[in-house]
This record gives C-alpha cells, structure tokens and sequence, in this order.
C-alpha cells in the first residue's frame, strides 16, 4: 500500500507523464495561432490558400506591408493606437492615484456611498452605456476625437479598485502624517510620498491600461467614423471583406498589431497575470 | 515646494504656512475631483440616460428635440421581436458551450501546474495566458483564415484525421464551411472564445490551489486516499469560492459576447442570423437600424437576463440551510 502510492508520486509514473504530455499539447495548441499569424504574414494570399499551407516563414512581409499601406490608413492607425493608448494610460495613472488615495487616507462626506457606487459599475456591462455614450460624444463634438477615447477611459472603476488596495496595503499612514506635521504640503505628500511608493502599482495599472487601449475594439468603433482615424484593430476590421480579404497584408497587420503585447508580456507577464486576476484574489 | 528638506523641522521656511495652502478639509475633493467629474459624465450619465432612452422614440438623424415618450413600446417591441429571441438562443448557447468548458479544463489544468510544474511552471502558465491579453480582431482575423473551407488549417487536420484507419470514420469527409454554415458558425465561435479565456480561468484556480494548506493532502495520504478522493474531497470543495467566482465572472462575460461574433461574421450575424449575439444585435439596431430607443430597451432586457442569471449562480453556490 506504502510502496504503491510512493510510487504513484514519483515524477516517471505513467500518469505523471501524460499529464505533461497533454498540458504541453495543449500549450501548443494555445500558441500555434500566433505562430501561423506571423507565418502567414511573411506569405502572400495565393501561398496562404494552397495545399497544404505554407508552414515556415515566407519573404513576403514588405510585399504585404505595401498592400497594408495602400489598402488602409496604416501608418496613421498605428499612430493613433500608440497615441490614444499612452494619453489613456497616463491620464489613468494621474486620476486613479489621486482617487484611490483619496478614498484610503482620507475620511470626507458620502465617501462610503462613492465608493460602492464605483464599485457597482464594475459590475454593470459596459454594453448598456454604449449608446448614450456615441450620443455625449456627438453632443460634444468628439466624433473622430481622439480624446473621445482617453478621457472617458481614465474614469477606471477598476484603476481607483487597485490604487486604494495598494495606498491601504502599503503606506503607512504615520508617514503621511510625519510628512505633514514637517510641514509639506498636500501635493508635495501626493507628488514625492505617495507616487513613489506607489510605483509597483502604477507599473501593473499602466500595463493593465496600455493594453485594454491597445486591443480597444467596441470603443473606437462607435465613435471613429472616418478610415484615416480609424485606430488599428478598426482599420484591420475594414479590411475584411466577403469577396476579396487580402489575407497576408491582414496577417501582417495583425502581426504588428501583436508584436508590442508580446513584447510587454515577456518582461512582465508576472505582473500583468497578477494584476488581472487581483480582482479574485483579493 | 520644500524638496529634500522637507523632513527638517527646524527650517524656518516650513514654520510659515503658504497662504494657497488647501484647508486640510479640502484636499479629499481636490483629489477626487477629475476622477468623479469624468465617471458622473462618462460613467453614470450614460447609464441613467440609457433608462431614459428606452422609454422614447428617436433616430439619430432627426436631431434631439424630436424624442418622443412612448412608453413601454420598446420594450414590447423587443420582446415580440423574433431576431431578439434568436439573438438570446444564439448567446446562451454561446455562453454555456464557450463557457462550461472553460472551467471543465482549467480546475484540471490548475491542479496539474500546481502539483507537477516547477522550473516550467511560468513558461507554461504564460502561453495559456497569452490569448487573453491580445487583440480580438488580430485573434479573430487569425482564426477566420484557419477556419477558411478549401484551404484552412482546421479543415486539413480534420481530413487528415479522415484518412486515418479505425477512427478516421468518426471525422467528415467534407470540408467544413465553418464560418458560412450556419451550424457551424456557433462551435466555430465558441472555440475561439474558449481559447481566448481558459487560460484566465486557470490563473484564478492556480492563485486559489495555493491557499489550500500542504498538511491537508499528507493527512490525507498517511489515511490512505487515492488521489481522485483526495481531489473530489479536498481540492474541489476548497475551490468551491473560486469555481462561483469564475463561474460568474465566465456568465456575465459570456451574456454580453460581442468582438468575437462581431468579426468573424464581418458585422452580420452570419447565415441565417446563427451568429449574432444579443450585444451585436443591440448595436445593429442603434448603429445599422438606426433605433436608438428599441437599442436602449435592448440593453436593458438583456441586463435582466444577466442579473437574474448572477443571481441564480449565487443561489447554486450557496451553502444550503442547515448545512454548514
């Protein structure tokens, strides 16, 4: 009985082995759409649809870059995707730790019903916005407006979440009161005190943000109109087309539209997996 | 501003308190203020003003001065509206067959990380991550191509699979019109979705798994229990938390399913509307239809789906009276 469940834990059990055998499958399974996007974007469309398809790198990206470029406004959409998701990240940085801050050191009228009114949003699909939020833009004028994408985006439900977290969990409140019984002013304890130790969090918030700009798709498509302010996953949207889908240009596209997350995930995947899930785990 | 200094109290610059100084009462809403002004504006607004809308008739062409009250017409519109209920069949089955395996995977898949994966363990937790954190057109482009009938990739390994002896009869011989059929536009959208979030969903297990003391499984062992008891008798019910937290989390996500169906029918819902979530219907009536007030009753019906299903999901969770 000893002897047969150590041996049932021993690394070389028959069970051990096709465990990794089917969570490795499965992991290529999960990553063998990425690797077809970035060979299917080194192809042109008639190598794409032959038999079989083509399985290793091509020498046809610069060929499908120029249909890119001809096909949609590329350099401006990546423009606009890079420009739109750092305004909207550093806008939420700036406003969620100013907020979260706020709501963990700070006592102040109706705070508590603030607070879970913030909260409740979270829980309320974001679909049910959707159109009175094309009509404010209207009103305003903030059709094909940038900023009609990052300054809405910076109320974060979730950022002003994570910031009071992290003020509640790692500032101790004596050094506030240190900081201002010496005399330093409120912005001098936000900007020198309060920012600093909040780097960590910052780091995750920023990250966190820069993405769900970059991957926006619902956002610019209600309030984008024109092509040439089309972000980019609109402008690779637009190349779809029932007839004649220039499939390696929008493998292409797609490819580059990827490369900057895989990036970002290489160096920080610890981080950013945390940081998504904090949701759960606190 | 005091600088580096600022921690010397005998400074006499820091005795004299500069007239601009906020009332230490004040600095609360200063701090708040660009955050609540943008949520009233951009996040709340819209929201009551949606409740609004629902109730009113108007098109967005004809200005805003023409809206006109009419009651529950929207509503009712919609519920006699039979795309409306297709669209609510096409999203709960997308939802439950997206959805259900997504968790039937990953409790596994999370105990198999937790228990054998050491050196591998962030490599392999990364590639199952990786799908949620990119683009869902560039994901949904992607799959378009592999779902395509004559030449995709789906397709060549499904016939690859037919010519293999024994079993290559349970494959079809056909190739697949995955994304034009309508009864296969579901299954097609489904595992995209499924492949998109299961990898989610395995990093919450895996957080949850680390709470469960060590001690529990050696007792468990030194009595004589095989590894599927100590699985259903230990792990599953110290996950029970984590399964209604996911759970939820995968129902209301699922319920309001709009990129993925969106793009791989191009906008349309595909053949015979087999494709179109209520989300994607909601936004062909404002956006193609041009109905703003049927769009908003929409959204406001297809929210009470969501919360009662939430609300069920909590039921089920529960423990039962007298139980605990």
């Amino acid at each position: 009985m000893m002897t047969e469940s150590r041996r049932l834990q021993g690394s070389h059990s028959v069970s051990v082995v096709t465990a990794y055998v089917m969570v490795g499958l499965g992991s290529l399974i999960m990553l063998a759409p990425f690797y077809f996007m970035f060979v299917f974007a080194t192809h042109t469309k008639s190598e794409i649809f032959t038999l079989p398809p083509p399985l290793w790198p091509g020498t046809a990206f610069f060929e499908n870059l120029k249909i890119l470029t001809e096909k949609i406004h590329f350099w401006n959409s990546l423009g606009w995707s890079l420009y739109i998701a750092l305004a909207s990240t550093a806008l939420t940085l700036i406003f969620c730790s100013m907020g979260g801050y706020a709501f963990a050191m700070f006592e102040f009228k109706f705070k508590k019903p603030l607070f879970l009114l913030v909260m409740g949003t979270m829980l309320i699909p974001s679909f049910l916005g959707m159109i009175p939020t094309f009509m404010i833009m209207d009103v305003l004028g903030w059709i094909d407006q940038p900023h009609a994408l990052f300054i809405p985006g910076a109320a974060s439900a979730f950022g002003i979440f994570l910031m009071r977290q992290f003020v509640l969990t790692s500032i101790p409140r004596e050094l506030i009161e240190a900081a201002r019984m010496d005399g330093c002013s409120e912005l001098g304890i936000y900007a020198r005190i309060v920012l600093p130790l909040l780097q960590p969090a910052l780091g995750t918030l920023g990250l966190i943000t820069f993405i769900a700009s970059w991957n926006n798709f619902i956002g610019p498509l209600v309030v984008m109109r024109s092509p040439e302010m089309y972000t980019l996953p609109l402008a690779l949207r637009s190349m779809q087309s029932p007839v004649d889908t220039e499939w390696g240009a929008l493998m292409a596209g797609s490819a580059i539209a990827t490369v900057p997350l895989l990036i970002l995930f290489a160096f920080s995947s610890k981080r950013l997996i945390e940081g998504l899930t904090s949701g759960a785990v606190k | 501003m005091h600088g580096v200094n600022s921690m010397t109290p005998i400074s006499p610059k820091l005795q004299r308190r500069p007239r601009w100084r906020l009332h230490p009462k004040l600095v609360p809403y200063v701090l708040l203020a660009p955050f609540v002004l943008l949520f009233f504006i951009f996040g709340l607004f819209p929201l009551l003003f949606s409740l609004f809308l629902a109730f009113q008739s108007w098109e967005p062409t004809s200005g805003l001065a023409n809206m006109s009250y009419v009651g529950l017409d929207n509503f009712i519109f919609t519920l006699e509206d039979e795309w409306f209920w297709k669209s609510i069949k096409n999203t709960f089955w997308l939802a439950a067959v997206s959805g259900i395996p997504q968790h039937l995977i990953a409790i596994p898949l999370a105990c198999v990380i937790h228990a054998q994966f050491k050196r591998t363990r962030n490599a392999t937790v990364g590639a199952y991550f990786l799908p949620y954190i990119t683009s869902t057109v560039a994901i949904a482009m992607m799959f378009s191509t592999l779902f395509s009938t004559d030449y995709g990739l789906i397709n060549q390994v499904i016939a690859g699979a037919a010519q293999l002896p024994l079993i290559g009869s349970f494959f079809p011989q056909q190739p697949i019109d995955w994304l034009g059929e309508s009864e296969f536009i579901k299954p097609a959208i489904s595992f995209v979705v499924f492949w998109r979030y299961v990898g989610f969903n395995t990093v919450l297990y895996l957080a949850a798994l680390q709470t469960i003391p060590k001690d529990m499984y050696e007792a468990a062992t030194m009595d004589g229990a095989s590894r599927w008891n100590q699985f259903w008798y230990i792990t599953l019910p110290s996950l029970k938390p984590m399964i209604y937290f996911g759970v939820t989390l995968t129902l209301i996500g699922g319920l309001q399913l709009f990129e993925e169906p969106f793009i791989l029918t191009g906008g349309r819902g595909g053949s015979d509307q087999s494709g179109m979530t209520t989300a994607m219907y909601m936004y062909r009536t404002a956006f193609d239809f041009n109905d703003f007030g049927t769009a908003s009753a929409l959204s406001w019906i297809l929210f009470v789906f969501v919360a009662v299903l939430t609300w069920l999901t909590n039921l089920a969770f529960k423990p039962k009276r007298g139980e605990t």
